[in-house]
C-alpha cells in the first residue's frame, strides 16, 4: 500500500533489532494513597510492537507518563538503551530525567486526551515535532534569509514524508482545533513521528474511533512499524487490535503487572482471562 | 479561510513560506510602501509627530505580543521594562557620551536581561498569579526610577541632549520629519524581525508553550527556557521603544512609565489581537490615534456647546472605553481579525460563498 520510497528512515534507534531498548524495572507510582503502579517490571525489545493492556484505572496511562518525565516514580527505573553514531551504547534513567531531555533520546509520544497545539495548523505541529532536530539562534531566526530559512525548508522535506505516510496532505493549512477528532488523532501521532522516535509511546491511539478509522490507524501503526522499524509501546483497550498487531503484550491490574508475554500467551494466562479479558472471554 | 488557501500553488517550499503570495498581497505591501513614504511630505508636524509616537507605540506593542500573545505569558511590567529602556539609553548617551546607536543597543540588552529575570517567576506562575508577579515587578522598577536621584538632574527630569548620530544632526526645524525616518527604520526592523521570528522553530516553540506546556515539553521543548527566552525577547523590543521614546521626546522621568502605561498596551494588543503582529500595529494605531481624534472632534462640538467645556475630558475618556468595548463586542478576537474577514470578503466579491 505505501509504494513510495522515502528517503528519510523514521526510527532514531540504533539498538540492533531483538536486543532490549527500554528495561523497567521495580517501578512505583503512588498518589496519595492510591498505588498507581507497584514494582512493575518489564523489557521493550527493540523492533518489536509492544503493548500494554489493563481496565481503567489499571495504571497503563501513570506507566507512560514516568516514561516521559511528566510523573516521577517513588521507586524504580526505566532504562533506556541508547547507541551513538560511533556504536557506543549508554544507558539513561528516564524516572529521572526531565521530560524535554527525554525527548531528545528520541522517546516520542502521543496522549490519551488529544494534547495538540490547537492555534497552530497540521504543518507548524508536525514542525514542532523536528524542535529537537532544529538549532534555535534568535539572530538567524529574526533575519530569516539564510539559515533560518534552509533549515525551515529542509525540515519541511522531512514533514512533508510524514503527511504524505498518514495521508494528510488535505489538512496541512488548516488549525489543528477545526479537524474531526480521528484526524486529530492521526496529527498527534504524525507529530511524534517527526521526532524521528528512538521509542514511540502511543496512549490508546485508537480510543473513540468508529471501526473504519481503527483500521486505518492500525495500518498507520503497523507502516511505521514494518516499514520504518519503529519500536512501538502502545496502550489499547480493543482486544481485538491488540492481538492482531502486536508482538508481545503486558497486562497490568490495579497498578500490578499481572502478565507479560506473547499474545498467545497472554491470551491463555488465567490471572489475565479474570481480571482483563473476563468480560468478552 | 479555508476558502483563502484555494487556488494558490507553490513551487517550492520557499515560494510558500513567503509572507505574501498573490498579486493583490503584493498591490497592498506596494500601497502600504507608499503611504508611509508618502506621509512625511503630506502630514503637518502635529499630525507627523502623533505618528511618531506611534511608530514608538508599534515597536512596544508588537514586544509585549511576543510574550502576551504569542507565548502566553501574561505581563503587567511593560512600563517598568519600557523605564529600563529609556533610563539605560538616556544616561548612556548623556553621561557616558556613547553615540546614540550603542547606547539603544546597550538598553535593548539590559531590557532585555531585566526581562529575563523578572521573567523568573513565570516558571512558577500562569494566568493571573503571573500578572500579580509581573506587576510587582512594574511596581519594583517605577519605584526604583522615582527615588534614586541618579536618574534625576537635581530636582528636574532627566534631560536628553537633541539627537546627533555622527554628523548627522536632528534639528529643530525638521525635527519630527527627520524623527520619523528613524523611528519608521526601527519600527520596520521590528516588525519583520518578529514575523520572522514566530515563522521560524523558535517562535514556534513559544506558541506551543501557550497552547500546550505538556505536550511542548514532550516534544523536546524546553519550557523553562522558552519562558524566560520569550521575556527577554519581549522585553528587548520593549527596551528599544523606550530607549527611542527617551530619545525623541529628549527627557525622561518615572510618570511616563507607570501602570496606566502597562495596561495601555495591553489594550493594544488585545484591541489589535492577541498573537498577531499585524495586530500588534493596527492595536497601536488605534490606541494612540483614537484619542486624538475624539479629541479633535469633541472639540469642535464643545466649541458650539459651551455648557460641555468644563467636562470634556471625562466626555473622551467615557466615548474612548465605549469605543473599544464596542470593537470587542464586535470581534473579540481584534482588528486584525476583522481585517482578514474583510480580505476574504473582497476576495469572493460580488459572490457571497
Ligand atoms: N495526576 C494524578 N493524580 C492523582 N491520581 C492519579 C493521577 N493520575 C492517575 N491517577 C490515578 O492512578 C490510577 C491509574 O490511572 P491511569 O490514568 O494510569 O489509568 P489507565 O490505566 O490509563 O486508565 P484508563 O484506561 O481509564 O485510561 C487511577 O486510580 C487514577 O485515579
Ligand atoms: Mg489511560
Amino acid at each position: 500500500m505505501v509504494s513510495r520510497a522515502y528517503r528519510f528512515s523514521l526510527n532514531s534507534s540504533r539498538v540492533p533489532a531483538g536486543e532490549p531498548l527500554l528495561e523497567i524495572r521495580d517501578l512505583s507510582l503512588r498518589f496519595g494513597g492510591i498505588h498507581a503502579l507497584s514494582a512493575v517490571s518489564f523489557t521493550v525489545t527493540q523492533g518489536q510492537v509492544h503493548a500494554v493492556i489493563g481496565p481503567n484505572g489499571a495504571g497503563k496511562s501513570s506507566l507512560l507518563n514516568c516514561l516521559s518525565g511528566l510523573y516521577r516514580p517513588q521507586q524504580g527505573q526505566a532504562l533506556l538503551h541508547v547507541r551513538d553514531d560511533a556504536g557506543e551504547s549508554s544507558t539513561h534513567d528516564l524516572a529521572r530525567l526531565r521530560p524535554h531531555r527525554i525527548a531528545r533520546l528520541g522517546v516520542a509520544r502521543s496522549f490519551q486526551n488529544i494534547e495538540l497545539f490547537g492555534h497552530l495548523t497540521v504543518l507548524e505541529n508536525l514542525m514542532l515535532g523536528r524542535h529537537i532536530h532544529m538549532r534555535h539562534r534568535l539572530l538567524a531566526s529574526m533575519v530569516w534569509f539564510g539559515p533560518a530559512r534552509r533549515q525551515e525548508v529542509r525540515h519541511r522535506e522531512f514533514v512533508e514524508e510524514v503527511i504524505d505516510l498518514l495521508q494528510l496532505q488535505a489538512h496541512r493549512h488548516q488549525p489543528v482545533s477545526a479537524l474531526a477528532y480521528g484526524i486529530q488523532k492521526r496529527v498527534e501521532l504524525g507529530r511524534a513521528l517527526c521526532v524521528e522516535p528512538s521509542l514511540l509511546l502511543l496512549d490508546e491511539p485508537m480510543a473513540g474511533m468508529n471501526a473504519e478509522e481503527k483500521e486505518d490507524m492500525a495500518r498507520y501503526i503497523l507502516d511505521v512499524h514494518e516499514l520504518r522499524h519503529v519500536t512501538v509501546l502502545l496502550i489499547e483497550h480493543d482486544m481485538g487490535v491488540v492481538m492482531d498487531i502486536s508482538d508481545r503484550i503486558s497486562v497490568l491490574d490495579f497498578g500490578r503487572l499481572i502478565g507479560d508475554g506473547t499474545p498467545d500467551a497472554v491470551r491463555a494466562n488465567r490471572a489475565v482471562v479474570e481480571a482483563y479479558l473476563g468480560a468478552d472471554a | 479561510m479555508a476558502a483563502t488557501a484555494t487556488g494558490i500553488y507553490h513551487r517550492s517550499y520557499q515560494r510558500e513560506m513567503a509572507l505574501r503570495h498573490t498579486r493583490a498581497e503584493y498591490l497592498r505591501l506596494a500601497l502600504l510602501v507608499t503611504a508611509l513614504l508618502a506621509t512625511p511630505y503630506v502630514l503637518d508636524r502635529y499630525w507627523l509627530s502623533i505618528v511618531n509616537t506611534i511608530l514608538i507605540a508599534v515597536i512596544g506593542a508588537v514586544g509585549l505580543n511576543i510574550l502576551v500573545g504569542f507565548t502566553g505569558q501574561i505581563s503587567l511590567g511593560q512600563g517598568g521594562f519600557l523605564a529600563v529602556g529609556a533610563f539605560t539609553s538616556a544616561l548612556l548617551y548623556e553621561r557616558a557620551a556613547l553615540p546614540m546607536p550603542v547606547s539603544v543597543l546597550c538598553a535593548v540588552l539590559l531590557t532585555a536581561g531585566a526581562g529575563a529575570l523578572f521573567g523568573l517567576p513565570a516558571l512558577r506562575l500562569k494566568g493571573l498569579y503571573l500578572a500579580i508577579a509581573t506587576l510587582a515587578s512594574q511596581e519594583i522598577i517605577v519605584f526604583i526610577a522615582r527615588r534614586w536621584t541618579f536618574l534625576r538632574d537635581g530636582s528636574a527630569p532627566l534631560s536628553v541632549e537633541r539627537l546627533h548620530i555622527g554628523g548627522y544632526q536632528i534639528t529643530r526645524e525638521y525635527f519630527e520629519f527627520q524623527w520619523y525616518w528613524v523611528l519608521l527604520g526601527c519600527a520596520v526592523l521590528a516588525v519583520l524581525g518578529a514575523r520572522n521570528l514566530f515563522r521560524s522553530g523558535l517562535g514556534r516553540a513559544f506558541m506551543a508553550v501557550r497552547d500546550q506546556d505538556i505536550a511542548a515539553s514532550a516534544i523536546g521543548v524546553n519550557v523553562t527556557r522558552a519562558k524566560v527566552t520569550a521575556f527577554a525577547v519581549s522585553s528587548g523590543f520593549v527596551g528599544l521603544a523606550g530607549a527611542l521614546s527617551a530619545h525623541y521626546t529628549e527627557t525622561v522621568t518615572w510618570e511616563s512609565f507607570t501602570l496606566e502605561v502597562s495596561i495601555l498596551y495591553l489594550a493594544m494588543i488585545i484591541v489589535g489581537g492577541l498573537g498577531s503582529i499585524a495586530g500588534a500595529c493596527y492595536g497601536a494605531v488605534f490606541m494612540m490615534l483614537v484619542p486624538v481624534l475624539l479629541n479633535e472632534s469633541i472639540g469642535a462640538v464643545g466649541d458650539s456647546l459651551p455648557f460641555l467645556s468644563g467636562r470634556l475630558p471625562a466626555i473622551e475618556n467615557a466615548v474612548f472605553g465605549l469605543v473599544i468595548i464596542l470593537f470587542l463586542l464586535l470581534e473579540p478576537r481584534g482588528l486584525d481579525r476583522i481585517w482578514q474577514r474583510m480580505k476574504d470578503y473582497l476576495r469572493f466579491w460580488p459572490f457571497r460563498y
